[in-house]
């Protein structure tokens, strides 16, 4: 491979460029300003989690977050899904000031939280339910919503019975379900294996593809990222701020082949040197660790490497 | 290690210190018995619960069976000529054996007798046979109840307090659990009768609501509530917060929230703490049947011991036993059918 420019990402063919515009020409869906959380220690103390946050995201984009961990990224969508109140600063939604949880905003955590007394159709019924649905009204809309994530034959089955990825699955469409403006993920395939993971990312794109959604993604997989996001938004840590905002330069449709192509490498390239600094103090390098540290117990001759 | 530097490939000295660790690895095998096991197979389990039956009753037998274990007494078969022992009567051995010295002595018929345990412990064979009869026959002496109705009136003393204190104490509980502001309300005055002993309000129940069933149902009320309350409520404060803020995101508030949600998410611990609760109610049952009109199986067990009738005691202790675990294993199984995404909690 040839070593890329550092600016590399920056280069966007025609087709990336027209999308982009397109994307800002829709409405604005989430308005982000000047959002900052300050958590209380118990000794009296006071953690910046968040500071000075203003992002906005049109309809139908997708957003990812990234950021070494202590950056606040799950602070940031928990604020955003009204789990948490912020500090300082505004979230608006469709121009509405967010104000606790709502219905405008789904979301999807990064632990199963099916509910696992109820049937895949009930879990998804759920929120249908709670907003005023009759119930048959609900299940036959559930219903709907199992099929877009291909579950549909699965709908009396119980969440225990089912795969990481299937559940998570089927968390996806109880949040699509009250048809959300914004769709708030929490690292939700972090807990999937690798090939899950990869299966999960194409659905979720073709998800996202046929409804009209706007994607807040949290991941802490910088492939994840770039392979999802229209743009990135790279947090800092102590305290959270933003480091940069990425458009992504990789062409739509996504497919796993483009993990070797320029625009790919650049962007992830742009991620690792935001995120790992080259002076780093956790990034101990293999060949800094002496060779005396541990006693040699083997024979000579009988090398590894 | 200056070893590793100078010597060749072709012919390495082996360091020391490689003979020590490297060459001969720690391969003694030690198994653990304690910390966190695997689990037993089904057989081993199941016939490691009979073996915790099995050892106690060996132990009981032993002691009764075996003549030179234990044995501090000499039931008499024949009194001889000693006037004042009858047979079946039980005198400790030294004045039985004075009894025998003084008869050789005065040539007269020494008393026989064979070596016996103390009255209060029958031998394995005769509960047995006590049970049998206490549960089959009717007793013969007495104003004497048999013991099925008995039993029959403490179970319905049992479910009557244990019912009527679950009514209260579970809503209760679960709201001292969903809301904080509930919880500093109640939780202290009721953490604070909880260490009152129960029977302590009996003569009071009495004055209140007679001498039959009443005083004995709120005297298990009494003994159950309080604990219940805290129990649930500490129970349901563990409930999963992922599962509620989801529940939030979709929309559930309030008494929703508590009905559809948090009741239900921690519905298989609720059960196994109703459960346990259950076993604490027996433990309250003869004391509240000893307040008022002495009543069911305290009646039956405090009469036997008057007429001295042991094993017939405790056949009916066994009987509260069997009634108690049965009960209690009967719930756990349909527990497990509830609850099936919860198998190791109910």
């Amino acid at each position: 491979m040839t070593a890329l420019p550092d600016t590399a990402y920056h280069h966007q063919s025609d087709a990336v460029q027209a999308r982009f515009a397109r994307i800002k020409a829709r409405d604005v869906a989430l308005r982000v300003q000047g959002l900052g959380k300050v958590f209380r220690t118990p000794k009296g103390g006071e953690t910046i989690a968040l500071r000075g946050i203003d992002i906005e995201t049109h309809r139908r984009e997708f957003l990812c977050v990234v950021g070494p961990s202590g950056c606040g990224k799950s602070t940031f969508v928990r604020i955003l899904a009204g789990l948490e109140t912020a500090s300082s600063g505004t979230v608006f939604v469709d121009g509405q000031p967010v104000n606790g949880p709502g219905a405008d905003r789904g979301m999807v955590f990064q632990g199963y939280t099916l509910f696992p007394w109820l049937s895949v159709l009930r879990n998804v019924m759920f929120g249908l339910e709670e907003n005023g649905e009759s119930r048959r009204t609900a299940a036959r809309e559930a219903r709907e919503w199992l099929s877009l994530v291909g579950l549909e034959f699965f709908a009396d089955s119980y969440p225990h019975q089912l795969s990481g990825g299937m559940k998570q699955r089927v968390a996806i469409a109880r949040a699509l379900a009250t048809r959300p403006r914004i769709l708030l993920m929490d690292e939700p395939f972090s807990a999937l294996d690798a090939q899950s993971r990869a299966r999960m990312q194409a659905y979720l794109i073709e998800i996202w593809k046929k409804i009209d959604i706007t994607i807040v993604f949290i991941t802490h997989d910088l492939d994840e990222a770039v392979f999802l996001a229209d743009r990135i938004l790279v947090l800092s840590a102590h305290p959270g701020e933003i480091a940069e905002l990425i458009e992504v330069p990789v062409s739509r449709p996504r497919s796993q082949g483009q993990m070797l192509e320029r625009e790919f490498r650049a962007t992830r390239a742009r991620l690792d040197a935001l995120i790992h600094p080259p002076d780093d103090e956790d990034d101990v390098k293999p060949a800094a660790i002496k060779p005396s540290i541990v006693t040699r117990l083997v024979a000579h001759g009988d090398e590894v490497e | 290690m200056g070893g590793i530097a100078s010597s060749t490939p072709t012919e390495a000295p082996r360091p020391p210190i490689a003979d020590a660790f490297g060459m001969s690895p720690m391969r003694r095998k030690r198994r653990s018995w304690f910390g966190v096991p695997k689990p037993l197979g089904r057989r081993n389990a199941l016939s490691l619960t009979i073996l915790s039956f099995i050892l106690p009753l060996l132990a009981w037998s032993a002691v009764s069976y075996v003549p030179f274990l234990w044995h501090p007494l000499i039931q008499v078969s024949d009194p001889g000529a000693v006037d004042y022992l009858q047979p079946g009567m039980r005198v400790d051995r030294e004045t039985f054996a004075t009894e025998v010295a003084a008869a050789k002595e005065a040539g007269t018929a020494p008393p026989q007798g064979i070596p016996s345990n103390p009255v209060y412990l029958p031998a394995p064979h005769e509960v047995a046979a006590a049970f049998w009869t206490a549960i089959t026959t009717r007793p013969t002496f007495g104003d004497a109840i048999p013991l099925p109705q008995s039993l029959w009136h403490s179970i319905q003393i049992i479910f009557w307090g244990f019912t009527i204190s679950s009514i209260l104490g579970v809503p209760l509980g679960v709201f001292c659990g969903t809301s904080p502001v509930f919880a500093r309300i109640v939780e202290p005055f009721i953490e604070f009768v909880r260490y009152m002993p129960a029977p302590a309000f009996g003569a009071l129940m009495v004055a209140i609501l007679g001498i039959y069933d009443g005083p004995k149902i709120a005297i298990i009320i009494i003994g159950t509530f309080f604990q219940q309350v805290l129990v649930i409520a500490n129970t349901t404060r563990r409930v999963d917060g992922m599962l509620i803020e989801a529940a939030l995101t979709l929309g559930a508030r309030n008494l929703r929230l508590v009905r559809r949600v948090i009741v239900p998410a921690v519905l298989p611990q609720l059960y196994r703490d109703q459960r346990i609760l259950l076993g604490w109610a027996w433990t309250y049952l003869i004391v509240a049947e000893l307040i008022g009109t002495s009543s069911g199986i305290t009646f039956f067990i405090t009469q036997q011991a008057r007429y001295q009738h042991f094993e017939n005691v405790y056949a009916a202790i066994l009987i509260i036993g069997i009634v108690g675990s049965a009960t209690d294993i009967v719930l756990a199984l349909i527990g497990r059918r509830l609850f099936p995404w919860a198998k190791e909690e109910a």
